[in-house]
């Protein structure tokens, strides 16, 4: 299962956090230091799967954002490298053309779309269209 | 007016971004203020004033009474920037509640949201939460629905659950499919916290399974991925359906927009893999019914992409998960070689995590690659070489061990990261330092070999110790300390006080854990002799006695004691006794006189904590057993209590005080108790003296296996040791210990209701309204109906239990029931019974009971009795009771257990008529002998973790107190007398369904110390409380 969803700028300052386990805030930090240290110096050509622990980080580089997902053992490494590929490709077509200030000026709508597809640490929805579904009802909700 | 200017700028921007919708916000809003301080941070102190100020700032405006909801909104956001940084914002928690509750649409989402991040599944503000869940589940808002079904999947308090789950159940048959798969997993959720409280729709997991929209149905793939996990043997009649459910995503036939990159819903795909592969495991029929489907997924993903792979890697996985067909094995091995030879470097790891997985079935497949493992095994990147050292880890063998240690042991001289090195160096040395001991304490043939051996252990670790003992690890610091205990006399001129000031220093290493500390105690201990030692003990104490780890504190003390007794000391630490067996009593019964005292003088009972076994459970990582011989030697032997006590010994020792016990306990699996001293056995108390014969024949027999295994374990490098003392320590399973009842015959014609019992699995947990009687009374007469206890199931079939004989009149005015006992069938007559009491009298009608002790049931004979002269019509007698279920069956043990109930009827003139009564019934009518043997007692005594002791009157006129008391508690609380052996008893007795209660009594300065144990928590103390007023009565 997924643990965690991070997002992290190249600097390893936290744009987003999504823990699907108790973390205590305090924590939090120190963890996401780790993550950024065994993920963000990483050469291009290395593995995306880095060992953290008893667990699994699973990490994609976009532009100036790095998305981490920390995974237990049980999951399929690449499905969830995809699934963060899919994650940004919904954000991209909501936002169209994502950047990183849109995430940061709009992070309670990038939760509302990750909650979408990620539930106790499970994928519970993919499907695009879906996914977008009832935050585009919140729109135009707000619009009219 | 900056109130008005404030309000205009903060909608500005939000307008703003809803046409943009890409929606940067102005910088001149605080939301955007914040963002632009983040963004410009420069240093951890910069972002600790930067949050500090911010949140000062939210904590005064969202107090304040004119923030609006979209204000709100805005500051709720602003904490959630907080509280990810590392600072809590607990004081926004409650506003993100009011935010949910009152805010619409975009502003409730967020205040649901910020809810969901907030806070933890067991903080109690969720419970403010509810309220606002309920009522937006019955709004004809949809999105507003959406929402509370949306946070009820991701956090919602457990207790809860019942009030909402009417209101979720609804949502599955809803129109709109969003709304079915969101109730869908908010299911999931509650099976996940509360699977007990989703029992009863499991019927309808299965719609939700056949729903027509795919996102309904792969949602409650989550449900059955968990309920298949627990319980693969429960749902084999899915797999048909699972099967066709991949067939179809494999073969296309879902809506387009659910692929990903033109591969259908592939996380789909993967989650019914995964289903799978736990449906088929170990089952052939299973398997085969998925061998088509398998085969078409890995002819289907060719395409060259990650998620194909992705789903091509679950395959693999599957297929070596189930029952194996040669075939399909053939084509995944192919695949996993097109991972493992992948230039692309994730595809290269997961195919290694294939091999390491399909290995373990199939090590050829390793062979097949050798060269790419070896290439990778000096890859440059480490995650990668550490994936192929734990494929390696799993095909070593005699002969390839050395050199698969010696790349091991390169990689952890690279490797910096510590968890990697504990990981990897724990599957290295399985059990070395036990093997080691083991050598050194067992030793060769030769004797001079054996001390050459221990003299250079010695000596070598006297030079380490004096060199820097805090870059050692903690198992070596242990291993050192023991042998130094142990062996440091061998070594001439060497006083035993050099060797306690090497050790001291342990005491004072930071990174000692409270283990190592103990074995470096123990050994001090140990060679604690002369006055010079004395002082160092003096000084350590002085210096850590104060110390909070009571561990510590014991070992001190001991170390003190010791020291001043030297004659103490020999006996309980001698020295060179090898591996002579040790008797160890772990039930403490020598402590009983002690307990019973303190009990007397007015201390707590002691209550084992479960997790207590657990924790030492966990402490057996390093089981060896030449620790055994720092245990105490002299402990007495005299309990009938054996309890699973985890000590460091092994299974293996097979020194039992009684072997003859043994031999059919071996077989049995659940309760390894060799090592542990029997005292009761078939023929009741075994005298000690039989013990000691076979004793050191069993110690060379014993020996001999150790060497082999030992060698073994050497040799083949990975042991097999350290899973073999396993099974004492307390985990064991319990011996099964159901009393199950037999069916019942039906009911006899004369006026019994006993129905067959039937299966327990199909009894509904609870009816509220149990007996339901719908009956016609004749005029002026008595009816008497008996509720059976067993009517449990055709009671709701047939709702009507009752046999009423209506043509047994009585004289209604006579007082003291004899009619009434007359007619009672004539079945029940005979057996013990309650006084008949009266429930109530309503108008015409009177109402009186009793009940009579079957053995296996107990029946509650209502006496109706209608007075009038006219005949009721409709007479209705329904009964309820918190403390029983389906008529008389306690469903949990208490003292007294109440009964209510209501009686309806009509006269032909009048009005419906009703009428309460109630009516209680005491534990001891549920109390019924347990005739076991001792040795089942013995069993059963072990598996029970509820237990209460206490000190109870004896009955101390007559010449046998112990037998009096006992034979008094029979007669009056129907338990059985198992056996009495001088001064100490057992007792066995049941509650109705077969819950035991085992009480052991022992006489103990003139009381009777009984310890009761049973599998129920609370029926313990019950029984204790009729206990206490049976003998306080005589």
């Amino acid at each position: 299962m997924i643990k965690f969803v991070l997002m992290l700028n190249r600097q390893g300052q936290t744009r987003l956090s999504r823990y699907y386990q108790p973390v205590e805030v305090r924590r939090r930090a120190a963890l996401e230091a780790d993550v950024v240290r065994s993920c963000l110096y990483r050469d291009k050509d290395q593995c995306s799967f880095v060992e953290y622990q008893d667990f699994k980080l699973v990490y994609r580089h976009y532009a100036s954002l790095y998305i981490v997902v920390g995974i237990t053992e049980s999951e399929n490494e690449l499905s969830v490298y995809e699934l963060v590929h899919n994650f940004v490709e919904v954000l991209d077509r909501y936002f169209s053309r994502v950047s990183e200030l849109d995430i940061m000026f709009n992070m309670d709508k990038v939760h509302i779309i990750l909650d979408e597809m990620i539930q106790n640490g499970h994928v519970v929805e993919t499907n695009r269209t879906r996914v977008l579904a009832p935050l585009a009802t919140l729109d135009t909700l707000a619009r009219s | 007016m900056s109130d008005v200017v404030e309000k205009t700028l903060t909608a500005l921007p939000s307008l703003l971004s809803l046409d943009s919708q890409s929606g940067k916000l102005s910088s001149s809003s605080k939301l955007g203020n914040l963002i632009r301080g983040i963004t410009e941070l420069t240093s951890k102190h910069d972002e600790e004033k930067l949050i500090q100020r911010e949140l000062v700032s939210i904590k005064e405006q969202v107090s304040s009474p004119n923030t609006s909801m979209r204000q709100m909104k805005e500051l709720m956001v602003r904490a959630i920037y907080c509280e990810m940084l590392g600072y809590e914002a607990s004081f926004s928690y409650i506003h993100a509640i009011k935010l949910a509750q009152q805010g619409t649409a975009l502003d409730k989402r967020v205040g649901y949201l910020a809810v969901s991040l907030f806070l933890n599944e067991s903080d109690e503000l969720l419970l403010l939460l509810v309220n606002t869940v309920l009522k937006d589940l019955q709004s004809t808002n949809l999105i507003e629905v959406c929402m509370a079904l949306t946070v009820v999947g991701q956090i919602f308090p457990k207790d809860m659950i019942p009030a909402v789950l009417p209101l979720v159940e609804e949502k599955l048959t809803h129109p709109k499919e969003i709304i079915r798969r969101k109730a869908v997993l908010a299911l999931y959720k509650f099976y996940l916290i509360a699977p007990n409280q989703v029992q009863h729709i499991h019927s309808k997991f299965r719609k939700a399974l056949c729903d027509k929209d795919p996102g309904v149905m792969s949602a409650s793939l989550h449900i059955y991925f968990e309920m298949v996990k627990e319980k693969p043997e429960g749902y084999k009649d899915l797999t048909g359906s699972f099967v066709t459910i991949l067939k179809q995503v494999v073969g296309g036939k879902l809506p387009i927009d659910f692929n990903y990159h033109s591969v259908p819903a592939p996380w789909l795909q993967i989650q019914l893999l995964r289903i799978l592969s736990l449906l088929g495991k170990n089952d052939r029929s299973m398997s085969e019914l998925m061998y088509e489907v398998l085969d078409e997924s890995l002819r289907r993903a060719e395409m060259n992409h990650n998620i194909t792979y992705a789903i091509l890697f679950e395959c693999v996985k599957t297929i070596y998960t189930i029952h194996p067909k040669a075939e399909l094995l053939e084509k995944a091995a192919k695949c996993i070689g097109n991972f493992v030879l992948s230039p692309k470097i994730n595809l290269k790891y997961l195919g290694l995590k294939a091999l390491t997985y399909v290995v373990q079935q199939d090590a050829n497949l390793a062979l097949q690659h050798q060269m790419t493992i070896i290439e990778c095994l000096d890859h440059s990147d480490l995650i990668i070489k550490r994936e192929t050292l734990e494929l390696l880890f799993r095909i070593t063998n005699s002969q390839n061990v050395k050199v698969i240690v010696e790349k091991l042991l390169e990689f952890l001289r690279q490797s910096k990261d510590d968890y990697i090195t504990i990981d990897l160096g724990g599957k290295m040395q399985p059990d070395i330092p036990n093997s080691f001991l083991r050598l050194l304490s067992e030793g060769f043939d030769s004797v001079e070999e054996n001390r050459q051996l221990r003299l250079l252990a010695v000596e070598s670790y006297l030079s380490l110790l004096q060199d820097r003992p805090a870059k050692l690890s903690q198992r070596f610091l242990q291993v050192i300390s023991w042998v130094l205990g142990e062996y440091s006399h061998l070594k001439e001129g060497l006083e035993p006080v050099t060797v306690l000031r090497l050790l001291a220093p342990l005491l004072d290493l930071r990174q000692s854990s409270t283990e190592t500390k103990s074995w470096a105690l123990t050994a001090m201990t140990k060679l604690c002799d002369g006055p010079a030692c004395v002082s160092v003990a003096q000084e350590l104490a002085d210096r850590h006695g104060g110390s909070l780890d009571t561990v510590l504190r014991q070992r001190l003390h001991e170390l003190q004691h010791l020291a001043a007794h030297p004659e103490l000391r020999t006996r309980v630490l001698p020295r060179n006794v090898g591996l002579e067996p040790l008797e160890v009593d772990s039930s403490l019964s020598f402590l009983d006189g002690f307990v019973s005292e303190a009990l007397a003088a007015g201390a707590a009972p002691y209550k084992p904590p479960h997790q207590r076994q657990e924790e030492l459970a966990q402490e057996k990582a390093l089981s060896v057993e030449p620790y055994g011989l720092s245990l105490p030697l002299s402990m007495s032997n005299c309990s009938v209590a054996e309890r699973p006590y985890p000590t460091a010994l092994s299974t293996s020792s097979g020194l039992s005080g009684n072997s003859t016990e043994l031999s059919h306990k071996g077989g049995s699996g659940a309760l390894k108790l060799e090592g542990v001293k029997r005292v009761w056995g078939k023929e009741g108390y075994l005298t000690q003296t039989e013990a000691a014969v076979p004793m050191e024949e069993m110690a060379q027999v014993e020996a001999d296996r150790e060497k082999q295994q030992l060698a073994s374990s050497l040799f083949v490098g990975l042991g097999s040791l350290s899973s073999t003392g396993l099974c004492l320590m307390g985990k064991a399973e319990p011996t099964p210990h159901r009393f199950r009842r037999r069916a019942k015959g039906q009911g006899s014609s004369s006026g019994t209701s006993e129905r067959s019992s039937p299966d327990s699995g199909s009894v509904p947990p609870h009816v509220d309204s149990a007996p339901h009687l719908p009956l016609d009374l004749p005029a002026n007469n008595g009816a008497q109906e008996d509720l059976g206890e067993d009517m449990s199931a055709s009671l709701i079939e047939t709702n009507g239990m009752a046999v009423v004989d209506p043509d047994t009149y009585i004289d209604l005015h006579d007082p003291d029931h004899v009619h009434l006992i007359s007619s009672l069938p004539g079945e029940l007559s005979a057996l013990p019974r309650s006084e008949i009491t009266p429930l109530c009298s309503h108008a015409s009608l009177a109402l009186s009971a009793c009940h009579v002790q079957t053995d296996r049931s107990a029946l509650l004979v209502v006496f109706v009795a209608n007075t009038s002269d006219s005949a009721a019509r409709r007479f209705v007698l329904r009964m309820t009771s918190g403390d029983l279920e389906y008529s008389l069956i306690p469903s949990r043990p208490s003292v007294h257990m109440e009964l209510a109930g209501v009686a309806s009827y009509q006269l032909p003139d009048g009005e419906p008529q009703s009428t309460q009564f109630s009516y209680t019934l005491s534990l001891t009518d549920f109390i019924r002998p347990l005739t076991v043997s001792t040795e089942e007692y013995g069993r059963l005594w072990l598996a029970f973790s509820n237990d209460t002791k206490q000190n109870l009157r004896l009955l101390s006129e007559g010449p046998d107190p112990l037998r009096d008391t006992l034979g008094l508690l029979r007669d009056k609380l129907q338990v059985h007398i198992v056996d009495i052996i001088a001064s100490e008893g057992i007792v066995a007795c049941q509650l109705l369904q077969g819950q035991p209660c085992l009480m052991h009594c022992r006489v103990n300065a003139g009381c009777l110390a009984v310890w009761l144990r049973s599998s129920l928590p609370e029926l313990p103390d019950c029984l204790l409380y009729h206990c206490q007023r049976a003998l306080a009565e005589h």
